[in-house]
């Protein structure tokens, strides 16, 4: 009986040394130039284009860091409301960015930069053979979501409904990632996530673009955040929306705007 | 036992205490935050929607099947572990008590592969016409897999703390090996046994990387209650507060159970 209390004991403190040495890391990048450093919360899905722009950012403007949050785009928003400290969130659907403009959190307009549309991704080497949209709704189909309370979930409910089909899927997921791991371990036979994902997924997944995803198209909006370094935020945002920008984001599979 | 904790109890300095309530504090206050976010007027409808019941359901049922399953292999694991000693033991006790230090989901990933369609064990499974992805199924090996250790953990103290005159005594008695353990070893090690099995329960009820990574999310059949509130959290808050109570609510009376079958394993010893 004494061991596992200890083994706890020992996990425990492991856990809260894990979080302050976060917590640590994260005070003294901050605090290392408050008029020099710019943080960005953006969605999963933006983290390469990002990422580069976010180099090309700092080599424009020298001395100035960038640093970069990625997650859910409703998990950064939870985060934000929470006081979270960032100068621009650019989120994966506009439904989540009207939530933190409505908390006054936003400054000025949030400006559209992206979209995406979702495509069937199918594991390496398409194994159940499916060619089209109406092949998802076949029962012998292993097919994987995401939840309809999550941005990817609602889209494929808005693209089932344009197609006039009902996909009986095996698992509902609490985010894209999630869907696309169980597509590229080849546990599902298809699944429905963005054009972006499979690209970035490589050889292991392989997209079945299909027409009524149009009818589901997201659309990703940036904007500055309030209290934020302003200045930067908005070099940040034009650098986005500029062409070079948009190369990259096109580059990744996004659509315009 | 109350002469010799007073005893000790003059002997713990005063800091102690006040680091000691620091800690407590730093436990229970996460708690308190969130039974303060509790939404009450909803809170009945909130845990009693569909998609709550399914999932506590759910929950429940699974862990209970984990939990005796951790009970059929793990009380001989316990047993081989305390009572014999052959080369390379020291090794396997590792590796068996792995699952309790790995994160969940690295423990997903290995179950994955193992019992996954192209998995090393699933993949001659579906051969045979048996799939054990997105199924029920895949949600109890999960949670096993994670719960396993705490048995195992606890039963081998116990049975080590037991001694061994009295099996000794049986046995020159002409008492057989299986008499003995189960007239003599299972009766004395129940308490540990008992707490073992309310440990790995606990454990299964709050599995979620594992099953996130291996078994899905699908109301009803893999959408156990903490993969149901990772869901809430995005959609209705209200709804993740109101089930995360539930849920510590069962974790508590869990705990409290626990504590309850420990000073009887004392007695045992």
């Amino acid at each position: 009986m004494r061991l596992p209390h200890g083994i706890l004991a020992v996990l425990s403190l492991a856990t809260v040394l894990g979080l302050t040495a976060c917590g640590t890391s994260a005070d003294t990048s901050e605090a290392a130039d408050a008029d020099q450093s710019l943080t960005v919360f953006a969605a999963a899905s933006l983290q390469s284009t990002f990422t580069e722009l976010g180099e090309q950012y700092e080599a424009t403007h020298p001395g100035t860091t960038v640093t970069f949050s990625f997650a859910g785009s409703s998990d950064l928003a939870t985060q934000l409301m929470a006081g979270a400290p960032a100068d621009v969130f650019a989120s994966a659907d506009t439904l989540t960015m009207d939530r933190v403009a409505a908390e006054e959190l936003i400054d000025g307009q949030p400006e559209p930069f992206a979209t995406n549309t979702l495509t069937i991704g199918v594991p390496q080497g398409n194994p159940a053979g499916i060619t089209s949209f109406e092949d998802l709704s076949d029962p012998g189909t292993r097919v994987v979501l995401c939840a309809p309370q999550v941005p990817c979930g609602a889209a494929a409910a808005t693209a089932q409904e344009a197609a006039g089909i009902t996909v009986n899927a095996v698992s509902e997921e609490a985010s894209v990632t999630d869907t696309l791991g169980k597509i590229r371990s080849g546990e599902a036979d298809a699944g429905l996530v963005y054009v972006t994902d499979v690209l970035a997924a490589g050889d292991s997944v392989e997209g079945i673009a299909f027409p009524e995803a149009m009818d589901a198209l997201t659309t990703y909006p940036v904007a500055a955040v309030a209290g934020g370094n302003s200045e930067h935020a908005q070099g940040f945002i034009d650098l986005v929306t500029s062409p070079v920008g948009q190369q990259l984001l096109t580059d990744a599979g996004f659509g315009a705007p | 036992m109350s002469t010799t904790t007073r005893a000790i109890r003059h002997e713990i300095p005063r800091w102690v205490f006040v680091l000691a309530a620091g800690g407590a504090l730093f436990v229970t206050l996460p708690l308190v935050a969130m039974i303060a976010q509790v939404n009450w007027s909803q809170f009945v409808q909130l845990i009693t929607s569909e998609s709550s019941v399914a999932a506590l359901g759910l929950s429940l049922r699974t862990s209970a099947i984990a939990t005796v399953l951790c009970v059929v292999f793990g009380v001989p694991m316990a047993l081989v572990l305390a009572r014999t000693d052959f080369p390379g033991q020291q090794i396997l006790r590792a590796l068996v008590l792995l699952p309790l230090v790995l994160p969940p989901v690295v423990g997903g990933i290995a179950l994955l592969y193992t019992f996954g369609r192209q998995g090393l064990v699933g993949s001659s499974l579906e051969v045979l016409g048996v799939s054990i992805a997105f199924s029920t199924t895949a949600v109890v090996i999960a949670q096993t897999f994670v719960a396993l250790p705490f048995l195992v953990l606890s039963l081998e103290g116990a049975i080590r703390s037991a001694g061994s005159r009295y099996e000794a005594v049986a046995a020159t008695l002409g008492a057989r090996p299986g008499t003995v353990l189960r007239r003599i070893t299972l009766p004395l090690v129940l308490p540990g046994l008992i707490s073992g099995m309310v440990l790995s329960f606990a454990r299964a009820l709050g599995e979620f990387g594992a099953t996130l990574t291996f078994a899905g999310s699908l109301q009803g059949i893999t959408r156990t209650l903490p993969l149901e509130i990772y869901l809430q959290r995005e959609a209705d808050p209200d709804a993740a507060v109101a089930l995360s109570l539930v849920l510590v609510v069962v974790a508590v009376l869990v705990v409290g159970l626990a504590h309850r079958s420990r000073p009887q394993s004392g007695g045992a010893q």
